[in-house]
């Protein structure tokens, strides 16, 4: 810190009257914004006129944040954000539920037959997941997909929203049925980990469609026609699922680059 | 007077904010831009061009929301074409679309807010720029009404602050005077003029006399290649008496593109 302005440099730093030349103010200026003792010492060498006039500033700038709007408070970020997306998915996520519960239902109702709730794990998250990332069903997609957040990290975020309802049915459901709980969750985790993987390609929702079709036709009709449990859902094909789900969520991070435009397979 | 800011004082290590070289890009099947080569600095500009020109299609390219077809596209030095990491420049974008969804039950404030969100902005700067921005488009009554409540022109407002809200080097508004009134009209030109003193502001119009009242330089297309580029009072000199227009600034315009279909044409 320099050498503080004499008193009297001060007082006439203070009296608008006295002129000062400018360089002086300046330097004088400077000093101020950085001593406190100083700043102490000229408002108590201050003028009543200029204790006056400071007393009305200040009563006018508290009169004016008393009558204006108050600051906004802190928010609640996750309930903003994620809203449009809760509101979205709700129906289909209901509906997924609800079909769940029927299939565990039919399970009760018919046991010998192969069980419903295994047959429809895999592809329980598919209409969930192929809603979170779909052009039309976002009415701000351009919006969002110019900014830098729109990936492979939105698309996690978002299916992870679906997994978080779909899973715990799928447990529920599997502790009800009695099937076992790794060939309902590994399978689930593995066709979603594919539908984004081949949706880097096709679009995440004609994926969705794609897998759930072939899944449908190669194994559910099968079983239904034949009354057997399907051969990749016999008790030890677990460790195979698990690979494949780990393989399938390794390639899909190496398409990050896939998902970032407007017209990003969605 | 008016107070440098640190963006007029910053060194940049590229020569144009944007610049293209033979950029094409498609829409559809169509390639809209084809061969484009235009280079913009600090400013705002007024992209004219008649309908049908790739005006929307450039713009979607430059807000990095659709991957050129061929050709060069850098943007703040860093290129944005093939398969590049967007993440860095789309922090510096904004954009509004000719066509903007919206999420209906959003308020204004939630909308743009979620948008800073997007747009990966420090969560403690937040509050504060969402204020400024609904402030600067005029929208300070209505922010916390719902989106669905509000006007056309109420909503493009509300567009342009979600553009605004992370302060952008690079603003691209397409078609942003559409549905505002004269007075709006006239506090939006205010907007882009102030905007434009540190940031590259590209505005699509399809009236002349906007981009002559607001704009430092004007950009004209036709059939998605650069015809003219130049100041206003240039464009105003191109017209004669014998070309069609109600203003100085139209008859330039008309004269432009007969010349340059004559030159195609030939
Ligand atoms: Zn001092």
């Amino acid at each position: 810190m320099t050498t503080h302005p004499s008193p009297a440099v001060l007082a006439r730093y203070a009296d608008r009257e006295m002129s000062l030349d400018e360089a002086t103010v300046w330097s004088v200026e400077v000093h101020l914004e950085n001593c406190a003792d100083c700043r102490a010492q000229m408002a108590g060498s201050a003028t009543d006129d200029s204790r006056d006039l400071l007393a009305r500033v200040a009563a006018g700038v508290d009169h004016n944040i008393a009558a204006g709007p108050a600051p906004a408070g802190r928010r609640s970020w996750l309930a903003a954000r994620n809203r449009w997306l809760v509101w979205h998915s709700v129906p289909w996520l209901i509906m997924t539920v609800a079909v769940l519960g029927c299939a565990v239902l039919l399970d009760a109702l018919q046991p010998s037959l192969p069980s419903v709730v295994s047959l429809l794990a895999p592809v329980a998250p598919l209409p969930g997941v192929a809603i979170a990332w779909s052009r039309r069903h976002d009415p701000a997609w351009e919006l969002v997909a110019g900014t830098p957040a729109a990936g492979l990290a939105m698309l996690l975020r978002r299916t992870a929203g679906v997994l978080a309802v779909v899973v715990p049915a799928l447990v529920l459901a599997s502790a009800r049925t009695g099937v076992s709980l790794a060939l309902t969750l590994l399978p689930c985790v593995a066709f979603t980990a594919a539908t984004i993987t081949l949706g880097a390609f096709v679009g995440v929702r004609r994926a969705a469609a794609g897998l759930g079709t072939a899944w449908a036709l190669a194994v559910v009709v099968p079983a239904v026609v034949t009354a057997e449990p399907p051969a990749v859902l016999q008790p030890g094909s677990s460790g195979v699922w698990a690979l494949l789900a780990l393989t399938l969520a390794g390639l899909a991070a190496t398409r990050a680059d896939s998902f970032r435009r407007l017209t990003s397979h969605n | 007077m008016r107070t440098v800011s640190a963006a007029e004082t910053a060194t940049t290590t590229y020569p144009w904010v944007v610049h293209a070289e033979g950029l094409r890009v498609r829409a559809g099947r169509h390639l809209a831009v084809d061969g484009l080569d235009l280079a913009l600095d600090t400013g705002v500009h007024g992209l004219l061009g008649p309908n049908g020109a790739g005006k929307t299609t450039l713009m979607r390219a430059l807000a990095t929301v659709v991957k050129p077809a061929g050709g060069r596209l850098t943007l703040l030095g860093e290129s944005v074409d093939g398969r590049a990491d967007l993440r860095r420049v789309r922090r510096g974008l904004g954009y509004l679309p000719q066509q903007f969804g919206f999420y209906p039950r959003f308020t204004v404030r939630e909308f743009v807010e979620y948008m800073a969100w997007l747009k990966e902005m420090p969560k403690a700067a937040v509050p504060g720029a969402v204020q400024r921005a609904i402030d600067r488009v005029g929208l300070t009554a209505k922010a916390d009404a719902r989106m669905k409540t509000l006007s056309g022109g109420m909503l493009r407002r509300a567009g342009i602050a979600q553009a605004i809200v992370n302060d952008p080097a690079v603003l691209l508004l397409d078609e942003p005077t559409v549905g505002l009134d004269p007075e709006q009209r006239l506090d939006f030109r205010e907007l882009l003029r102030d905007v434009g003193v540190d940031s590259c502001v590209l505005v699509s119009t399809h009236l002349v006399e906007d981009v002559v009242a607001a704009c430092t330089d004007v950009v004209l297309i036709n059939e998605g290649r650069l015809v003219y580029q130049g100041t206003p009072n240039d464009l105003i000199a191109q017209g004669g008496q014998g070309d069609a227009g109600d203003s100085a600034a139209e008859r330039g315009y008309s004269a432009l593109l007969r010349r340059h279909r004559a030159e195609a044409g030939r």
